[in-house]
């Protein structure tokens, strides 16, 4: 029990350490994600580019 | 060595290796951030003038870390496109640029959550957080560099040039903790003395900035696969990945 207080609480500084967690985490996860959504869409865009050119 | 350095650099080549490196990459990264996390919050003490608030210290470090190290690999790759005009060190290039941008970011909003509790202020114009926001505009002004020039050729050889002249900001970033004492705290880990922190602190931050380090491989992987495809998307090998 005592563990999972310090954890929250940061020994009072659990203000200043989750926030800095937190907006770390956001960043890395949306970096993540809109380089594999980016990757995706040009993957998406070249396939239909390419049915168009084999129809003409 | 050669052969495959050469290898690598065809952008063929190099869109299939880094697709069957990124699912390793991944499970190393989790495994290092994983082991990073647990002994940055749970398993190590709580610093004797700082409190739990120097915890910060394990995404902080890596962040301001990596947003240098971002800026040297593109440095490198801009002396390799300009020298040796290697068509995919601009792929590097231009993948790494916003996450090292992003780093820099995480760096001074990481440093400054840290600096509220710990100098009472948000924000100092201090020689290294004043240089770490010079890096940032740097960074930003490369992303704005290739946004605004149509040509690819042009748009790479400026880019190229405005790293290269940039990097004289990495030794000043470096160097800044000793060249002038102000509110910024020295070097925790040095390559040349022994690190001012204790093992139970060293381990999770080393393994976190080893996390980081995968992290961006990773990202900027994704990033070069899909600038290589669009790059080059009138060749015959990309039109047969969709047949």
């Amino acid at each position: 029990m005592k563990i999972l207080h310090n954890f929250l609480t940061m020994g009072g500084y659990a203000a200043y350490v989750w926030p800095a967690y937190a907006v770390t985490l956001l960043i890395l996860m949306g970096n993540t994600i809109g380089a594999l959504r980016n990757n995706r869409k040009i993957l998406k865009k070249l396939k239909q580019q390419l049915l168009v050119e084999k129809r003409q | 060595m050669y052969a495959f350095l050469y290898k690598l650099a065809s952008p063929k080549k190099f869109y299939q290796m880094a697709g069957q490196l990124i699912p390793w990459c991944s499970g190393l990264a989790i495994l290092l951030i994983g082991y990073g996390l647990l002994g940055a919050l749970v398993l190590s003490p709580a610093d004797y003038q700082q409190g739990d608030a120097y915890r910060i210290i394990y995404i902080h470090v890596p962040s301001a870390f990596l947003s240098m190290f971002i800026y040297l690999m593109m440095a490198f790759c801009a002396l390799l496109s300009l020298v040796w005009r290697i068509k995919l060190a601009d792929v590097v290039l231009t993948a790494s640029a916003s996450i090292g941008a992003w780093f820099t970011f995480l760096a001074l909003i990481t440093g400054s959550i840290w600096g509220k509790p710990m100098w009472g202020t948000w924000w100092i114009w201090d020689a290294r957080l004043t240089s770490e926001l010079i890096l940032g505009f740097l960074y930003l002004g490369v992303i704005a560099l290739k946004s605004a020039i149509p040509n690819r050729e042009q748009k790479d050889k400026a880019s190229a040039i405005l790293v290269l002249v940039g990097s004289i900001n990495i030794p000043i970033i470096h160097y800044s903790v000793y060249w002038w004492n102000t509110l910024h705290q020295g070097a925790t880990i040095s390559r040349f003395a022994k690190p001012a922190i204790a093992p139970s602190m060293l381990y999770p931050l080393l393994s976190m900035i080893a996390g980081f380090l995968v992290y961006y491989v990773i990202v900027m992987l994704i990033k070069a696969r899909t600038e290589v495809l669009y790059r080059e998307r009138r060749s015959t090998w990309v039109k047969e990945l969709f047949k």
